[in-house]
């Protein structure tokens, strides 16, 4: 009976949400096995991978003998109840702390919680624990981190040199694909959700711009930060998604439209629909698996009766320089606030006045990354390079979204690669930025035009690492992103996951 | 006024003033948060996570400021502009917890408008003078350093953190202190009407920073340096006349003007500087993409409108025109918003009372307010706000001398007596049995005895000094305690001193 039970508990951490979410409903199992199952292996895998900042087992423990009790009554229950899961370190927690991966906020507790995590826990989530991440949200590897890297649970076959899990979500991402968690949530400034996702084996989707409250979402760049899901297939996104959409009076840039039904709504059928391939992503040197995978994403969008259309997007190559305009823009006035004044860290060295206080303050709490990126946006938006810089950004900001809308007059989704490549030995590129934020090449334009994005498993390269395809979809059509992406996941049979090393 | 000159050592110098007033916004929130905006609450009992600048806090426009932004814009005669947008001024200090103020400074909520300054109000010769009004845009307040808690450190108050201001920026048209004075006095007289803006310059609701500089008369304008933060009429008027006169002494002795930000000193009167253009921060500009851009909507715009009162313009021209009043009056009485208030109810009650229309009886009231009230209420040290006789029991005095039942000089007594026992002015005058008579027999017996006592008057009077007349009226006034009715007396007077 007890090597039973020890079984259910293992096989329960293969499951994702929907299952969980059935399982706990139709009781099969209880929440409470499940955050258990949970609980025992992320403190399994906390010491090999470092996914998480801190973890929660007592939050995911109580809200699970919520959903059972909800339950024993007969009372309904919420479209998350009984799947624990990890929340990105970005989100405010009430009464958990909360650092953005920053030592400029260690032992920051907050007192409130953000919309997003509340909706999730409205929902019947239960919470594992913070996710690690790129400090701030800053990387792609999540190599930037203050409170150590996430180690990706894929290895290339036998070799252990240890890999990235992507970033910013890197936490998320890693443990979602180690099944430490069935779910995570993420966020996605320029492709944070979407390439963790790809360099992981699992699916993600950042929602069209104001989707999401940002209410409670630690900044980064304002106009691009969109929280999303992610797990381990197109379903469970939707589920998830659903649970953390919605118009938030608190936030002024959230979207006053109702939550579909998107879970009802997958539907892999493609007859009729128009899938993009723009040209100026297939750029020279292209990295031959992404090239194979993409015309495998091809060929399966047709298998599912969608009409092949080879588009242009012309100011694509422009999106990096403006994405790395504009967001360090935002993201050196949002910063401002860790001063060391009210919160967070605080370094007053003997005599200091207030200026020295910040210096301090702020040359201990951020990392190298953020410092380069604040000193980035300081300069663009300077007087005398603002208007070359960020008003020039601004401009062709404007026009990749056009180039975006234009596609869509004739095409219903757009099909690219996630990332460059697959996953890369932690190290490889921390040394040269410019290298890192070619990672972002096919994640970056989305993120400035505000649609709605996803990265799904398509395969596996030469050296055994996932790979993703991308999909891109109108302002508000995340059901057109999420059957595309459905279409994908049945063909691509995705069913590689790491070995358990740890 | 308008040839205000500094003569200096070689020659004339003319003051090119303008100023950009900060009015605090009068709301129950602040600008962007919930938080309440009472003032002299204690420290930090006001702030909320958003203006304390938490980690993923957002700003959300508070609908009554914008609509009393676009209010005032309206009673300036300003272009509102349907399209606004909010941007990010950028700067560390301990009092700005977000590390940036939210402001406008690309798009403002208010454009180009105008306000007339009456030059001299004792003087209507003097004429008028319109001060252009270059945009009103919307920004927050930051917190207060508190540096007198701690010997070695200094305390934050974040209560006005995010509190919501209108920025009023004025072209340089003024020439003079005087006109600087009539400008913000103006301003805040308007502020008060629309009900803006409290205009409690001592709680530092109002606050004028002041830009100057001086020219010979007729060139090009002077390099202007700017002095913050002035909070009463007077100190802008003394900073006015300080910093020009210390830039004319400057430029008579070769120097040049530097382009800074100066402090004055209410003590001595005098403007010292604080930092010059080059220690000047870059504030980098840029829209708040926390922020969609403010549209409003054409019925926002007409309740707007609809919700705008009598202007102190257009009020002024009524008392005068159909009211009939003095031009001094009218700008007494329209002078402050509370006081023209006081004013009409006092009219419309008088009007009640006495079964008359309002312009029948707004004289009466107007000579009676601003002399017999004003006079007595400066005598107890209290303002009309405070006053112990309310408009309505004003009337009923005044309805009193406008039957006769009590003459004038009665009447001053009688609101004595109302101020120190906030009894009603029938009521005293039945107590004190000030009912003026209109007795023939009374006057009569009255005039017949102030005649006997004094013959040798009556000779002279008949001899031809008519100017005694005055003195029998007095003396009969005196022998009735006041309670002749003054028409008769004179009546029966004439009658009997032939």
């Amino acid at each position: 009976m007890r090597n039973h039970r020890f079984e259910l508990m293992t096989d329960l951490t293969e499951l994702g949400v929907a299952a969980l979410r059935d399982g706990v409903a139709g009781g099969a199992f209880t929440a409470t096995e499940v955050a258990q199952a949970f609980n025992a292996a992320v403190e399994a895998a906390q010491g090999a991978l470092n996914a998480f900042i801190v973890t929660t087992p007592d939050a995911a423990l109580a809200a699970a003998a919520k959903v059972d009790a909800m339950r024993a009554a007969g009372q309904p229950l919420g479209k998350m109840a009984g799947v624990p899961i990890g929340m990105k370190d970005l989100f405010a927690t009430k009464g958990v702390q909360t650092t953005a991966a920053s030592k400029i906020l260690e032992g920051f507790v907050p007192p409130y919680e953000s919309t997003v995590s509340q909706k999730l826990w409205d929902a019947g989530a239960g919470m594992l624990g913070k996710l690690n991440l790129d400090q701030f949200a800053m990387g792609s590897s999540n190599e930037t981190s203050g409170f150590g890297k996430v180690i990706s649970p894929w290895r290339k076959g036998d070799d252990t040199t240890p890999l990235a899990p992507g970033g910013s979500s890197g936490g998320s991402s890693a443990a979602v694909a180690a099944r430490i968690a069935p779910a995570a949530t993420g966020t996605d400034t320029g492709g944070s959700i979407r390439q963790p996702a790809a360099f992981t084996g699992i699916s993600g989707i950042k929602p069209t711009y104001g989707r999401c409250s940002r209410w409670g979402v630690v900044a980064f760049a304002s106009s691009l930060d969109q929280a999303g899901p992610m797990a381990r297939d197109v379903r469970d996104c939707a589920i998830m998604l659903e649970a953390m959409a919605g118009f938030d009076p608190k936030d002024s840039t959230s979207l006053d439209l109702p939550v579909p039904a998107w879970e009802a709504g997958l539907n892999a059928d493609l007859r009729g629909k128009k899938v993009g391939i723009p040209r100026e992503y297939r750029v020279d040197g292209l990295d031959a698996d992404v090239a194979k995978s993409w015309d495998d994403g091809i060929a399966w969008l047709k298998d599912a009766g969608a009409e092949i259309v080879d588009i242009s997007l012309p100011h694509t190559k422009y999106a990096l320089p403006t994405y790395y305009i504009i967001a360090p823009a935002e993201a050196s006035s949002n910063l401002a606030r860790y001063d060391g004044v009210r919160y967070g860290l605080r370094d007053l060295p003997e005599g200091a006045n207030l200026q020295e206080m910040y210096a301090a303050t702020r040359a201990a709490g951020f990392g190298d990354e953020v410092k380069r990126r604040i000193l980035i946006g300081t300069y663009v938006l300077s007087a005398g390079f603002y208007d070359a810089y960020y008003t020039q950004a601004q401009k062709v900001r404007a026009l990749i979204s056009q180039d975006f809308m234009k596609a869509f007059e004739t095409v219903d989704v757009i099909l690219t690669p996630t990332a460059p490549s697959a996953a890369f030995p932690l190290g490889q590129k921390s040394t040269d930025p410019v290298e890192m934020y070619l990672n972002d090449v096919f994640s970056v334009p989305a993120s400035l035009a505000g649609l709605p994005a996803m990265s799904v498993p398509a395969g596996l390269s030469r050296d055994g690492l996932p790979l993703g395809l991308h999909v891109i979809g109108r302002p508000l059509d995340e059901q057109g992103v999420l059957n595309a992406s459905l279409a994908l996941e049945q063909r691509a049979q995705f069913s590689a996951k790491p070995g358990k090393w740890w | 006024m308008s040839s205000y000159r500094i003569q200096g050592a070689t020659g004339e110098w003319e003051v090119v003033i303008g100023l950009e007033v900060h009015a605090q916004i009068t709301t129950q929130a602040k600008l962007f948060s919930g938080s309440a905006t009472a003032f002299g609450a204690e420290p930090n009992t006001q702030v909320s996570l958003v203006d304390a600048a938490m980690p993923g806090m957002l700003p959300v426009p508070n609908r009554e400021c914008i609509r009393q932004a676009v209010r005032t814009g309206m009673a300036i005669d300003a272009q509102i502009n349907k399209w606004s947008r909010f941007d990010r001024k950028n700067y560390f200090y301990a009092d700005l917890p977000q590390g940036y103020q939210i402001s406008q400074l690309y798009h403002p909520l208010v454009g180009e408008g105008q306000i007339e300054i009456v030059l001299d109000e004792k003087n209507p010769e003097a004429g008028t003078k319109v001060i252009g009004i270059e945009r009103i845009h919307v920004e927050q307040d930051a917190g207060k350093l508190m540096h007198d808690q701690h010997p070695t450190m200094s305390y934050v108050d974040l209560n006005r953190s995010g509190v919501a201001l209108m920025e009023i920026v004025s072209r340089p048209d003024m020439r003079s202190p005087a006109e600087a004075g009539a400008y913000l006095t103006k301003l805040r007289q308007i502020l008060r009407y629309v009900g803006s803006c409290d205009g409690n310059m001592d709680q530092g609701s109002m606050r004028a920073d002041v830009n100057v500089s001086v020219r010979r008369p007729g060139e090009e304008f002077g390099t202007r340096t700017e002095t913050k933060n002035v909070n009463s009429v007077r100190f802008v008027m003394a900073a006015i006349e300080h910093e020009a006169s210390r830039q004319v002494d400057v430029l008579e002795a070769g120097g040049k003007i530097v382009q800074e930000t100066r402090l004055f000193d209410p003590g001595t009167g005098t403007t010292r500087s604080m930092r010059s253009k080059e220690d000047a921060h870059d504030y980098r500009y840029f829209p708040d993409p926390d922020l969609l851009p403010l549209e409003l909507s054409d019925a926002f715009l007409e309740e707007c409108r609809a919700s705008l009162p009598e202007l102190p313009d257009a009020k002024r021209a009524r008392y005068t025109e159909t009211l009939g009043l003095s031009a001094y009056n009218a700008a007494v009485l329209t002078a402050d918003v509370d006081t023209a208030a006081w004013f009409e109810t006092l009219i419309t009650a008088s009007a009640a009372k006495q079964g008359k229309d309002e312009a029948a009886v707004a004289k009466q009231a107007a000579n009676w307010l601003t002399s017999e009230l004003f006079g007595a209420l400066n005598k107890l040290g209290k303002g009309l706000e405070d006053s112990p006789v309310s408009p309505e029991a004003a009337a009923e005095l005044l309805s009193l001398v406008g039957d006769g039942t009590i003459s004038g000089s009665i009447a001053k007594q009688v609101l004595e007596k109302m101020l120190e026992t906030g009894d009603g002015a029938a009521a005293i005058v039945e107590r004190e049995g000030l009912k003026q008579t209109t007795d023939t027999g009374a006057i009569e017996a009255a005039v017949d005895a102030v005649l006997a006592a004094n013959a040798d008057k009556v000779e002279q009077y008949r001899g031809g000094k008519e100017a005694l007349f005055g003195f029998f009226v007095g003396q009969t006034m005196k022998a009735m305690a006041g309670k002749g009715n003054p028409q008769l007396v004179n009546q029966v007077l004439k009658a009997k001193l032939g």
